[in-house]
């Protein structure tokens, strides 16, 4: 009981910290809620999500890209924490750093430092140093690390204990499984018994075991990552001695975020402009045409280059609107997205009048205009919804497309802000890493593995859905 | 035909002209030359004639767009946006922010650049058709699959392993190539091939895919299915119809990059140190030399609507469908 008062006390201590990109993903995810729920309104739509789900690709990619999203939302709650009270005084000060949920989840791969380098799941450090035995004598060998591997009793069990963890975490992860397995494959018998009784046929199912198996082996994961990182570095610590593992669960948020907003914050743009230039035709058609012409035509890399110059120059000469470096690296951030949405944008407004083009030709577009409807109600009524798969798909096309442009950016040192977490700087930083013998290869094949697993997904999904939506490509 | 492209390049100059106010806009609206200069000579605390040499050295001391203290012959041409913009338009691309000649360096770097993005372009383009080719051959079948499922996973790779890769494999554990660096002449051969290498390889899933998709579309015409019926051999099919018009769509959508590959690549030349126009647009920015990167975003967008007339140029040359109009 008291040590729930001291949890709720801390609760209520904390500072909550709102910073735009936070906003801007929820929003998305209950915009993406809602359009998913009008969809489903739309019977063709509805079939149309049924081939995605039920192919096999389409359902484990889409359960791994919400695994993504989930980590990335419980990243997007931030908040500071309450500093030590100073002797007489009664004012609360909050500390400089913003932290978030998952941070709080994390806290143990957080605050597990070492001095600098160390490989996976090693219990030395990567560089010699001094040391002294206790009688005096100075030698030079790799230290043991502060923060893993203490509870071994004898350094050769070291394998041992690597093993019997692995195997418990197993042990857990299929218990956990089963259950839910069990409990779900339960519920889904009696639903079909009731069905039957009610005289349903049963319609086709989805892929279940794709799902189940998915589910499985996301569990598995985090239960191994859980019991391991408790006491190991399970992808070693970087040049400071930072858990690799840590940052790159932090840069999911990063790769979600750039995919998703990039592509939203120029999205009304796309479409407003797309839309009245196929349907009002004349002059409104050439000045945009002309607009995205004249933005198409400059190289994207280098117009997000000097933008982010300028966005820095600008951070530069107005310091008192960021107080914190979070804040600063979140404007640096959305503003990377903008300007991301802005070389792409083009393409879609391209598609998007075309389509309106063709659509406005039709028949019932024709009659409406007869009956006297007005401009707006023919674009929000009979435009609108049949274009709508066009935005889809360049929205799932362009996702994996802007994680992966954000890796090179960072690289290139337009990218995100250096103090966010981010696959980009962590590559980045490994390049020198690359070169020292023997290799420093841990932090880059992190964020090769977490990057190609979110971008994989990505593109498995945008596929299906294209094959979906996309009457052409069928 | 050459009233044609005339009247196109006379097209180009209005989205020259935005591309150049755009930029401009963007270089000295939001960020000012003071602002320049501070940044530039690095300190919070310069004295407003440090600030005012540096301007008058560089040429941004005058009036953004209209000089009112010129008569009417400079009025006009006397501003920062003549001086720095227009002039961009005979390709007088002035001096950097260093005081190097930007004309000068980009005819020089621009052969480095060309040494690797053409061969690049080459092979890449021969391999991604000779793998759909062959994935044409057997589709429909689990190899199709196989092969799509590798073409998806080579995708998902970011550009930047596949060069921290080649790197560690080919230079630094096994010696077969330089890591990096370049040499003029012959030399430059021994420092190409890797670069050369990795930018095919990077590019095959992508390209492999969509190249696929547009042979399997003409694999499905009726023309294809007549030569069958006819009794023409799956081979004979497949080189002598499907081949020669899938190359149709495929030759007409690489037109456009074609001129852009003077500009070379960002991120393959600085991994290499190969002193092409990719690493000098890179260094630029990184030392925020805005007279270069403006040179730099304004060839870019010419050699870029050069490749858009090129595009509709070839469409007329390999379709006599099509007219120029």
């Amino acid at each position: 009981m008291n040590e729930l008062t001291s949890v709720m006390n801390e609760l209520l201590s904390i500072k909550p910290v709102v910073l735009w990109s936070d906003v801007l993903i929820y929003i998305l995810v209950a915009s993406l809620g809602l359009f998913f729920y009008q969809l489903s309104k739309n019977p063709l739509a509805r079939q149309r999500w049924r081939t995605v789900f039920h192919s096999r690709a389409g359902v484990a990619s889409f359960i791994v890209i919400l695994f993504y999203l989930l980590i990335a939302l419980l990243d997007s709650l931030h908040y500071r924490a309450p500093l030590e009270k100073t002797e007489g005084s009664d004012e609360v000060h909050y500390s400089q750093e913003v932290h978030s949920v998952l941070d709080v989840v994390l806290t143990e791969l957080r605050n597990k430092d070492e001095k600098t380098y160390s490989a996976p799941f090693a219990i030395y450090s990567f560089a010699k140093e001094n040391m002294q035995t206790d009688d005096g004598v100075v030698y030079r060998d790799f230290p043991r690390l502060a923060n893993a591997g203490q509870h071994l009793a004898d350094e050769a069990d070291h394998g041992k204990d690597v093993f019997v963890r692995s195997m418990k975490a197993l042990l857990v992860a299929a218990f956990i499984s089963a259950v839910i397995l069990g409990l779900h494959i339960a519920w889904r018998q009696r639903q079909q018994r009731q069905q039957c009784s009610r005289g349903l046929t049963t319609q086709q199912t989805l892929p279940w075991g794709t799902i189940y198996l998915t589910l499985s082996l996301l569990v598995l994961a985090c239960c191994w990552v859980l019991e391991l990182s408790k006491v190991y570095h399970i992808l070693g610590t970087d040049k400071v001695g930072q858990d690799v593992l840590y940052w790159s669960i932090k840069a999911i948020r990063t790769g979600v975020l750039i995919g998703t907003l990039a592509t939203l914050l120029t999205l009304p743009l796309a479409i407003v402009l797309g839309i009245s230039a196929g349907y009002f035709k004349g002059w409104v058609d050439d000045v945009v045409q002309y607009i995205y012409t004249t933005l198409s035509s400059i190289p994207g890399i280098l117009l997000i280059a000097a933008s982010v110059l300028l966005i820095d120059v600008y951070i530069e000469t107005h310091p008192e609107q960021f107080n914190l470096v979070a804040v600063r690296a979140d404007f640096k951030f959305l503003a990377l997205c903008f300007i991301l949405g802005m070389t792409s944008w083009t393409g879609l407004c391209r598609l998007l009048r075309a389509e309106t083009l063709k659509v406005s030709q039709l028949d019932y577009v024709q009659a409406a205009h007869a009956f006297g409807v007005g401009h707006n109600r023919i674009i929000y009524r009979h435009i609108l919804p049949n274009i709508t798969h066009i935005i889809l798909i360049a929205l799932v096309l362009d996702f994996s497309v802007f994680v992966l442009a954000e890796a090179v950016l960072s690289y290139i040192g337009v990218g995100v802000d250096p103090s966010m977490a981010s696959w980009g700087n962590m590559i980045n930083e490994a390049r020198s890493e690359l070169s020292r013998d023997p290799v420093v290869w841990w932090s880059v094949a992190a964020a090769f593995v977490l990057m190609f697993v979110l971008v994989l997904a990505a593109n498995l999904f945008s596929d299906r859905v294209r094959d979906a939506f996309d009457p052409r490509s069928a | 035909m050459l009233a044609y492209i005339i009247r196109r390049l006379a097209y180009a100059l209005p989205i020259l002209l935005g591309v150049n106010l755009l930029t401009f806009a963007l270089f000295f609206m939001v960020n000012t030359p003071d602002q320049m200069a501070r940044v530039q000579l690095g300190d919070k605390h310069v004295s407003e004639e440090a600030i005012e040499q540096w301007k008058t050295q560089r040429g941004y001391d005058k009036p953004l767009f209209i000089n009112t203290a010129e008569n009417s012959e400079g009025l006009l041409t006397d501003t920062i946006f003549f001086e720095k913009s227009a002039r961009l338009f005979v390709f007088d691309f002035g001096k950097s922010d260093e005081g190097r000649v930007i004309g000068a360096d980009i005819s020089e770097r621009m052969w480095p650049s060309l040494a690797v993005a053409l061969p690049t372009f080459i092979i890449g383009i021969s391999v991604n058709i000779v793998f759909a080719l062959f994935v044409v051959m057997f589709r429909a079948s689990a190899f199709d699959t196989a092969a799509m499922v590798l073409c998806v996973v080579l995708l998902s790779i970011s550009g930047v392993f596949y060069i921290l890769g080649g790197q560690y494999f080919f230079a630094k554990l096994w010696h077969l190539v330089p890591i990096s660096g370049y040499l003029a002449g012959t030399d430059a051969i021994r420092f190409l091939i890797l670069p050369v290498i990795i930018g095919v390889v990077a590019g095959i899933g992508g390209g492999t895919r969509l190249y696929r998709t547009l042979f399997l579309e003409e694999a499905n015409k009726d023309y294809v299915r007549t030569a069958r019926a006819k009794g023409v051999s799956e081979t004979a099919v497949l080189f002598r119809h499907i081949l020669p018009n899938g190359l149709i769509p495929i030759l007409t959508s690489v037109v456009v990059v074609i001129p852009s590959l003077f500009m070379g690549s960002l991120l393959i030349e600085s991994f290499f140190g190969i002193p092409g126009l990719g690493s000098y647009t890179l260094d630029a920015i990184q030392a925020q030399d805005f007279a270069i990167v403006r040179s730099m975003v304004f060839l870019g967008s010419v050699l870029y609507i050069l490749g858009l007339i090129l595009t509709d140029i070839s469409y007329t040359l390999v379709d006599p469908r099509v007219r120029l109009s």
